[in-house]
């Protein structure tokens, strides 16, 4: 899977809180939540991300809830990928098992800038940032995650399963 | 090798002799928990998959985060979670006015023992592991599919080990021990690890002090956080848990990938400062940061405990007039209690307001919202950026005996100033 966008460039420790705040959290609805996704840290983004659109982000991105609404959030909001430096587990569990790609990048995510041009080739295990011409080998996925994304996330996988 | 006792809980549900860290496995659950913001989206994937619920009595659904409902949206939420409960016969449904915020019910209620599993669709479900459990916060996705097949699955964590010595003075608290642990760690410390709690310190904290601890093990990243079973834990079960349950104790062999050092008798009470809980100082360093509210409260603070060390601050004293305190016992059983040992009475008479059980303010819910610029000293687990209101608000996270302490000076206070 190739993905290309450009990029929303965010920092370390990207909580749950400020990706969706608890006060919107009165509907699991998917396009209200997209309508405030990012809202506490970036005013700008519900209102300008464009489908195919990438985050970028440091260290420890998702920290704090297991509000899956967070991922569900960002997925619906039209970005395709979110790599950073860094997972929280419960975020990188959710996102997984919704059918959103995360990558971890670790350090080498300081070489992404905001608004630059990316390409994110999943199969081959590669980013090319395009404004700088820099690429970057991304580790695959661990077989039985990379399963679970092959049926559309965890509750297709389970669907397949034999009770 | 030896196992460490996460894994060999982890073993143990997967049906394996042995587990080692990085090892992909698939779990039985003994329990499987939602609220009413998790669980109407958990219900929607469970009816995706088609199957009846693997066993009506493990799983456990608590409306706590918005009830009593605050809006329309809330009450059709905590609609769905009553209607789902009623039409599976679950047996784990406590409905407001019998119910308390999760993490503090479920152990009460006697469904969590030593040497089990447990998921929640709630980050701080690893609580549960003060008990010897091994307890992990999920998703709504993850509980759903849980809900139908009573699996998941899971990566089997490397530890930290947390060798606790010494024995906490007075005004010392769990609160104290946690944030000061992650202080030292960091909130990525303890990312994709569990933490393991361990050492003669361990039989100087209480259950509450315990619960306190193993609740904030997310704030640290951890994936649990789990503490050995000893007699406090066994008579903290005697009069909950009639099922047979077998504890589990890390092997004297098992390979840490780290070990930390805390001398409980060296701590003194500490506050975590915006916008995360890694940013911890001593209370008495931040005199200078007046207050506009104080939470006592909380699945980490909100137990008989915490309201007894909050009462013993506040009474005879008065709330400080530029200062709102809200204090919420966790369960409809501790507010009862409280209230039968005169805690409550103490409350008031300071000046401060007491709610029903609910999660509220902790998530910036409902009630005690933060208007723009203030501040709140809390005895809840985050303190994220718009966490408990506006997004230029501001929590300081500490003990209920600083909170208390803070509520009536009208600023960050060491307990052991005010009660000199």
């Amino acid at each position: 899977m190739i993905l290309e966008g450009n990029v929303w460039r965010y920092g370390d420790n990207v909580d749950t809180d400020v990706i969706i705040p608890a006060r919107y959290l009165n509907t699991a609805d998917p396009q209200a939540l997209a309508a405030h996704c990012m809202e506490d840290i970036d005013p700008t983004f519900a209102g300008k991300v464009k489908p195919g659109d990438i985050i970028v982000a440091g260290r420890n991105f998702g920290c704090g809830s297991s509000r899956e609404h967070a991922p569900l959030a960002i997925k619906t909001s039209g970005v395709t990928c979110v790599i950073a430096d860094g997972f929280a587990r419960i975020f990188y569990r959710n996102g997984i098992n919704i059918g959103l790609p995360l990558v971890e990048l670790g350090a080498a995510v300081a070489e992404i800038k905001n608004g630059d041009r990316i390409r994110v080739d999943l199969g081959v295990g590669s980013i090319e940032n395009l404004a700088s011409g820099k690429k970057f080998a991304i580790q695959p996925l661990p077989g039985f995650i990379q399963d679970i994304a092959k049926a559309g996330g965890l509750i297709n996988y389970v669907k397949g399963e034999k009770a | 090798m030896g196992m460490t006792m996460t894994e060999k809980i982890l073993a143990r549900c997967a049906g394996l002799d042995k587990v080692v860290p990085g090892q992909l496995i698939k779990c039985r659950v003994d329990l499987v928990l939602a609220n009413d913001i998790t669980g109407p989206p958990a219900i929607v994937e469970f009816d995706k998959i088609g199957r009846p619920v693997f066993d009506r009595h493990k799983i456990a659904l608590v409306p706590d985060h918005f009830t009593p409902n605050k809006d329309i949206k809330s009450a059709e939420q905590a609609k769905a979670l009553r209607d789902f409960a009623k039409k599976h016969a679950i047996t784990n449904y406590w409905e407001v006015g019998r119910m308390g915020i999760e993490h503090v019910l479920l152990p009460e209620e006697g469904l969590i023992a030593p040497g089990e599993l447990i998921i929640g669709a709630d980050s701080h479900t690893c609580t549960y592991g003060a008990l010897g459990a091994f307890a992990s916060g999920v998703g709504h996705t993850d509980a759903g599919a849980a809900m139908a097949t009573g699996d998941t699955w899971f990566k089997v964590p490397s530890a930290i080990k947390v060798e606790l010595t010494g024995k906490p003075s007075r005004w010392v608290t769990g609160k104290d021990v946690i944030l000061t642990l992650i202080g030292m760690i960091g909130v990525e410390g303890a990312r994709y690890q569990a933490l393991e709690f361990t050492g003669p310190g361990v039989a100087a904290l209480s259950m509450t002090d315990r619960f306190t601890i193993a609740n904030m093990a997310v704030e640290a990243g951890a994936k649990n956080g789990i503490f050995p079973v000893d007699g406090a834990t066994e008579a903290y079960l005697a009069d909950k848990v009639k099922r047979p349950f077998t504890p589990v104790a890390a092997d004297p062999d098992a390979e840490y990938a780290q070990t930390v050092a805390i001398d409980l008798g060296s701590l003194a009470p500490v506050v975590a400062m915006p916008h995360l809980p890694e940013n911890v100082k001593p209370a008495t360093e931040l005199a200078h940061i007046a207050i506009d509210q104080a939470v006592i409260g909380s699945c980490t603070n909100g137990r008989l405990d915490d309201l007894a060390q909050a009462a013993s601050v506040l009474a005879g004293r008065k709330i400080h007039p530029d200062v709102r305190a809200i204090v919420i016992p966790g369960s409809q059983q501790i507010y009862a209690e409280a209230m039968a040992r005169g805690y409550i009475a103490t409350f008031i008479r300071a000046g401060a307001v007491v709610s029903t059980p609910t999660c509220g303010p902790c998530l910036g819910g409902y009630m005690g919202i933060l208007a723009a610029g203030e501040r709140a000293v809390s005895t809840t687990n985050r303190n994220f950026r718009g966490r408990m209101g506006h997004v230029d608000s501001e929590v300081y996270l500490a003990s209920p005996a600083v909170a208390a302490a803070s509520a009536v000076t009208g600023h960050i206070s060491d307990p052991r100033e005010v009660m000199k």
